[in-house]
């Protein structure tokens, strides 16, 4: 293949790529600019910055001992933003999407609970107003509500006054309760040991002779220690890595079809025909083409992964050869699907708008926007036939999956078979003859 | 040294060039001459090789031209009928483009791109962008493009359409320059003017075929003298070998 020509052409579509001052903006800011927007949504709890905590009102129409126990220990939650506001204000709230859950402690409910708890009378309710675009949030909320309310009940009712007239309305109504008669006796021992309980507790605290504070009540018998996994113990997710992945091979797919429409406006303007009569292949014409395309879809990714390291700390944790190989099948790809709409296009106008779409929809279902671990299991397989999937994969394998150089081989090997599958479908369909 | 035979070419059911055959010699501008649509760009892109013919044959020297890469095409220059220049880049940077796809690079190229520069008097705005040129100089340009690797044979497909009467005349200028250094030149276009001006020979061409290939003085002899006794213009003689009937 003749050097010089082909150093020409590659030389002179750069300079004309480097000469539009729209398609540099698309593939240089554009790409950094989004990645830094989805990354900031995205990037979750990390090692240095605390997890969002969700934002939730408490309305406290009961005023009883269990439910002031059950707001200060709410107060403490890292998970909660909470508010003490109007059972009204609550609402309004809700509905406007600043608050995620409102909870109504009602009239009466410390009371109805420390019945509940000892001898199953009617349980009260507890009123949970939430937005239904965070209906996840919703069941957090209620299994740490579970924790509060459990705490400030038993620890009353083990320790309060409030215990003690439950204890003896409890042995009081025994009789009514309709149990057998052995579990009306065993409940009442049960009951009976508890008023021992508390006039213990009353003779330590007069005689001094405990400096005990108030026992609690039930805890969570368990506590929990979380890890994020990935290959090593010290790599934090950094979901700055996933965005500049996939916006950066958004953009330069972008990039390279653009490029592919150029070709199209050549032959328009009978640039092409003028090529042609110079004593040049095809052959060499169309892999000036893809070289050039390579080169800038390689530009676009690597400029957008540099900011990200320098910026958000982004680190290559897998293989730096693999994440370069990954990077170069990435964007061999992408310049054979920029000859592909070359090839199949007729004019710039229809292509422009046929490979916009046919861009968006590959990355959205290659995981450019939002992870594929979201979609439904079926999507997931399906969107194995689509490139920018395994692209997206292997440049998250090699950055915070921290996955070694053996990572980066199916995605490479995958990559350019595409790139071979479009190279040979834009060849043999590219149009040559022309008056 | 360019010789075409019975060249012939189809698209579908249209038939573009039905039957063209005709020779240019060393030093000579024959001018292709036609209606719209008679298959003068078609005729053009069979000689440099951008259109494979159905039938006949493309003679350079002796050399029967065949295949994109065929060395026989460095003999010849396209000046193609649309502007072929890339308006966001220099004239210097355009010519150097071309330049190389002829493989020609370094010193000789500089000094071809000086040549041409000079020629098509655009010297002193070769550091400029195309898109900053007139029409006129575009037109000068896009014929320097074609002689950066000095051929033997110069394709011209209409090179002064949309041009004003003084870089018309510069160009003029410049292919009779070439014809004396024994260039040989095919000129297409519509203006009979021109080809009376430039050519010595006249091909004219339509619905595919040849119905007139002669000197310029055969050509005026076919028609008696006009009214007021002078010699019929080649319009006259155009418009008689084809016809009145609208085109296209
Ligand atoms: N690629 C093509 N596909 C189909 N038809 C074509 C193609 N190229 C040319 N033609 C047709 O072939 C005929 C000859 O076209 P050509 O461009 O050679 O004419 P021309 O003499 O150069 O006309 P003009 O003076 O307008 O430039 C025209 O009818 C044209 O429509
Ligand atoms: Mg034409």
């Amino acid at each position: 293949m003749p050097i010089t020509p082909l150093i020409a052409m590659v030389r002179k579509d750069l300079q004309l790529f480097f000469a539009d001052r729209r398609a540099v903006i698309m593939s240089f800011i554009v790409p950094i600019a989004i990645g830094s927007f989805f990354g900031s949504i995205f990037s979750g709890p990390s090692t240095n910055t605390e997890a969002a905590r969700i934002p939730v009102a408490i309305v406290d129409q009961d005023g009883s001992p269990i439910s002031n126990d059950i707001v200060a220990s709410a107060r403490t939650d890292k998970n909660f933003a909470l508010s003490l506001i109007s059972a009204d204000a609550t609402r309004d709230q809700v509905r406007r999407g600043k608050m995620t859950v409102g909870v109504i402690i009602p009239k009466g409910f410390g009371d109805a609970a420390g019945k509940a708890f000892f001898s199953g009378g009617a349980k009260p309710q507890l009123d949970l107003l939430f937005d239904p675009s965070h209906a996840t949030e919703l069941a957090m909320v209620r299994g740490i509500l579970t924790e509060h309310v459990m705490e400030a009940v038993s620890k009353e009712m083990f320790t309060g006054p409030g215990g003690r007239k439950a204890v003896d309305d409890a042995l009081g109504h025994l009789q009514s309760t309709g149990l057998p008669s052995d579990e009306q006796r065993a409940l009442g021992t049960m009951l009976h040991s508890v008023q021992a309980y508390y006039s213990q507790q009353d003779a330590a605290a007069s005689t001094g002779a405990s400096t005990r504070t108030r026992a609690p009540g039930l805890t969570m018998p368990y506590s929990t220690h979380e890890e994020a996994v990935t290959s090593g113990a010290n790599i934090a997710y950094n979901g700055y890595a996933h965005s500049f992945a996939g916006m950066g091979i958004q953009f330069l797919l972008f990039a390279t079809s653009g490029l592919g429409i150029e070709i199209l406006l050549e032959r328009q303007k009978g640039l092409w025909k003028r090529l042609r009569s110079a004593p040049i292949s095809r052959l060499t014409l169309l892999a000036g083409k893809t070289l050039s395309m390579t080169i800038v879809a390689l530009m676009t990714l690597l400029v957008s992964f540099a900011f990200a390291m320098v910026v958000f700390h982004v680190h290559i944790s897998g293989s730096l050869i693999g994440f370069l190989s990954v990077a170069i099948a990435t964007s061999l790809m992408a310049a054979t699907f920029g000859l592909l709409i070359a090839a199949l296009g007729h004019t710039p106008q229809a292509a422009r708008g046929v490979s916009t779409l046919a861009v968006l929809m590959m990355v959205m279902l290659g995981g450019a926007w939002v992870p594929t671990f979201i979609f439904p299991s079926w999507l997931q397989q399906l969107t194995l036939v689509v490139p920018a999937r395994w692209a997206v994969d292997g440049l998250d394998a090699m950055t915070w999956r921290g996955i070694g150089l053996a990572g980066a081989v199916a995605p490479t090997l995958v990559l350019l078979g595409f790139a071979a599958f479009f190279g040979i479908v834009a060849m043999s369909r590219f149009r040559w003859e022309e008056a | 040294m360019l010789k075409i035979n019975n060249l012939r070419k189809t698209y579908k059911d249209l038939v573009a060039v039905s039957d063209v055959s005709f020779t240019l010699e060393r030093g000579q501008l024959v001018g292709l001459l036609g209606p719209n649509g008679a298959g003068k760009t078609t005729t053009v892109s069979m000689i440099a090789g951008l259109v494979t013919p159905d039938r006949g044959e493309v003679l350079i020297g002796d050399h029967r031209l065949s295949g994109d890469t065929d060395p026989v095409k460095r003999r010849i220059g396209l000046v193609p009928q649309d502007l072929a220049l890339y308006d966001e880049l220099t004239a210097h940077d355009n010519l150097r483009f071309f330049g190389a796809l002829y493989d020609l690079t370094g010193a000789a190229l500089e000094q071809s791109i000086a040549s041409v520069l000079e020629l098509v008097e655009l010297s002193d705005r070769a550091s400029d962008r195309v898109k900053t040129f007139s029409g006129g100089m575009k037109r000068r340009l896009n014929l320097a493009a074609g002689l950066l690797h000095d051929p033997d044979i110069l394709l011209l497909d209409e090179p002064t359409v949309g041009v004003d009467p003084q870089s018309r005349n510069a160009i003029f200028d410049n292919l009779e320059a070439l014809k004396q250094r024994g260039k040989a030149l095919l000129y297409t276009t519509h203006y009979m003017e021109e080809a009376e001006r430039l050519a010595d020979r006249i091909v004219v061409i339509d619905h595919g075929n040849v119905i007139a290939n002669e000197t310029l003085a055969e050509l005026h002899a076919r028609v008696p003298a006009g009214p007021d006794g002078g010699r019929a213009t080649l319009e006259t003689v155009f418009l008689m070998l084809t016809g009145r009937s609208l085109r296209d």
